[in-house]
């Protein structure tokens, strides 16, 4: 509209009466804000555990070589050494050395088992570039052709069902932060409706003093943005208490698994500027309910 | 006396003459070299006006205003004066027929440019239509506000203007604290604190003492003396005597009551 620039100034303040301007709206946004919180820190701990996960032992393949003859079991697990640092996309092979494979049987067999009581096979962790993981038949292949009685424990195969579930919950957190924003939007314009009905008559009357619709809109929008700043730190602040206490009970149970699904710091700073988004969001859904309405008038 | 803005045409001015310094793009020169072709301020051309599919409220209404003039509107209650104003102060829009004002067509303007035109307007409701918790002083400040006037320009025609209605000492009452006449004097005050050139009145002395009708009326016709056209729906037949040059316009049963064409460009009464 035409002189739309034109503002009222600092006086704006007291052209709609003190207070808020649709009561529940800011306590409606702060539980939004507090969940959308929860579910959008969800959605960073698990986007952070899969990267973990997959940065960890995503890209790692261990070889078996089960052989009972133990002479022949080094003989191929060297063969089968050689042969995969050979391999492109090959980044580290790494025979696991017997102290480590003791330790790991321990918890089952006990202290003190001797190589030759039982033949337990000879493991080389592989670590592979992500394009070498994609081709892993050439590995398997290689593997095959060195020590016959190699096998290839793929752990992203074991790990694809963890990271299904991951996926599919981050999915659902991302589900729930659009419809906490499809709620609060909604609020947000029930809200201005509100407004603009209890002060139609304000209205009407700096229209008729010539007043822009954008002069008029710019009333409402500031008190609303008022509004939703407050009702979103307020569910920040709760939601972000809420996670700090989750987070000491997980550093007390000591769990690797959960742990590894803390937030990054860089999803401190996207829930950080969450209540900002909630404002820009209220900001420009109240001016285009208020515009439309106000289109709508003489 | 009146306001200081009100006593010469170069004076105060101060505040016309901020008032229409930021208004720049609003169309009142242009405006004005137009009018000086045609003359009227006001058109009305077989204007019709009906509310929803009931019958017309004002039926073929053709007349002029002047530039500058001053005119009373008459006739009896339900006549359709209030929606003859509305349709001068630009809330509503005619069924039908052609308006122009300032030497624009208005019923076919784009929404968007109303708020220009309206700012050219000052009204007095009938119902006055005072904003609620709004102090007087904040009311009468409302259209130079909406204009963009600064604040530390307001003070003091705003000051002067509510010493002029009698109200310099309810500047901080709200409209609820305040008589029914002297919210008509505040919604008076604001109606003409931003000195427009077609001042809408709507029975603007109904609720006032005499002496305070009187006084108003005064107002408005020093508003004419510096170029305003003036229109007062009034049924008060004694104002009609008051402003010797004003001219009057009748209306009944939502026609100009004007059986012999004089009432459309009625001559001047002789000066007493």
């Amino acid at each position: 509209m035409r002189g739309g620039v034109r503002r009222f100034g600092a006086a704006e303040r007291g052209l709609l009466p003190e207070g808020r301007l649709a009561g529940p709206m800011p306590w409606v946004i702060a539980i939004m804000m507090f969940l959308t919180v929860l579910a959008a820190a969800a959605g960073l701990g698990l986007g952070g555990a899969a990267s973990r996960l997959d940065d960890q032992i995503g890209g790692r393949v261990t070889i078996q070589v089960v052989e009972a003859d133990p002479v022949l079991r080094d003989r191929q697990a060297e063969a089968a050494a050689v042969a995969l640092r050979l391999l492109p996309g090959v980044v580290a092979v790494r025979p696991v050395p017997e102290a480590e494979i003791q330790a790991l049987l321990e918890p089952w067999l006990g202290a003190g088992l001797m190589r030759s009581d039982l033949p337990v096979p000879a493991l080389i962790d592989v670590d592979l570039t992500p394009q070498a993981r994609a081709r892993i038949d050439r590995l398997r292949q290689a593997v095959a052709a060195a020590a016959p009685a190699a096998r290839v424990d793929d752990h992203a195969q074991w790990l694809a069902p963890l990271a299904r579930l991951i996926g599919t919950l981050q999915w659902l957190a991302a589900g729930l932060v659009l419809l906490m924003v499809g709620a609060t939007a909604a609020t947000v314009v029930l809200a201005a409706r509100a407004a603009l009905d209890t002060h139609r008559n304000t209205i009407e009357i700096l229209h008729l003093m010539g007043a822009t619709d954008l002069q008029v809109a710019r009333l409402f929008q500031r008190r609303i943005a008022l509004d939703a700043l407050f009702g979103g730190l307020v569910g920040f602040i709760l939601g972000g208490l809420v996670l700090i206490a989750i987070g000491d009970r997980v550093t007390a149970l000591g769990s690797e698994l959960l742990g590894s699904a803390a937030i990054p710091p860089e999803g401190w700073l996207i829930l950080i500027g969450l209540p900002l988004f909630g404002v820009l969001l209220a900001l420009l859904v109240a001016r285009l309910t208020i515009l439309r309405a106000l289109g709508r008038m003489l | 006396m009146p306001p200081a803005w009100l006593r010469t045409s170069g004076g105060c001015l101060h505040l016309f003459i901020s008032a229409t310094a930021m208004r720049p793009d609003e169309p009142r020169a242009a405006g004005r070299r137009r009018l000086n072709a045609t003359g009227s301020i006001v058109q009305f051309e077989n204007v019709g006006l009906r509310y929803g599919t009931g019958a017309e409220t004002l039926s073929d209404l053709s007349f002029s205003l002047k530039e500058g003039g001053f005119y009373f509107l008459t006739g009896p209650s339900g006549a359709g004066k209030t929606s003859l104003l509305k349709l001068l102060y630009l809330a509503l829009r005619p069924s039908r027929g052609l308006i122009r004002l300032f030497g624009e067509d208005i019923v076919t303007m784009p929404r968007g440019r109303l708020p220009g035109f309206r700012r050219r307007i000052g009204v007095v409701f009938q119902e006055f239509r005072l904003v609620t918790h709004l102090s007087t002083f904040d009311n009468v400040a409302l259209p130079l506000r909406v204009a963009g006037v600064e604040e530390k320009d307001l003070e003091k025609p705003v000051s002067e203007m509510l010493a002029w209605v009698g109200l310099a000492d309810r500047a901080t009452a709200r409209p609820a604290t305040l008589s029914g006449g002297e919210q008509q004097r505040v919604a008076i005050a604001r109606a003409v604190i931003g000195r427009p050139e077609l001042l809408v009145a709507d029975e603007p002395t109904g609720n006032v003492d005499p002496e305070m009708a009187l006084r108003l009326l005064h107002l408005f016709d020093s508003l004419n003396k510096l170029g305003t056209t003036v229109i007062v729906a009034t049924h008060d037949l004694h104002l009609l005597a008051r402003i010797q040059r004003a001219e009057m316009l009748r209306l009944d049963r939502g026609q100009i009551s004007d059986p012999t064409g004089a009432l459309r460009h009625p001559p001047r009464r002789p000066e007493a």
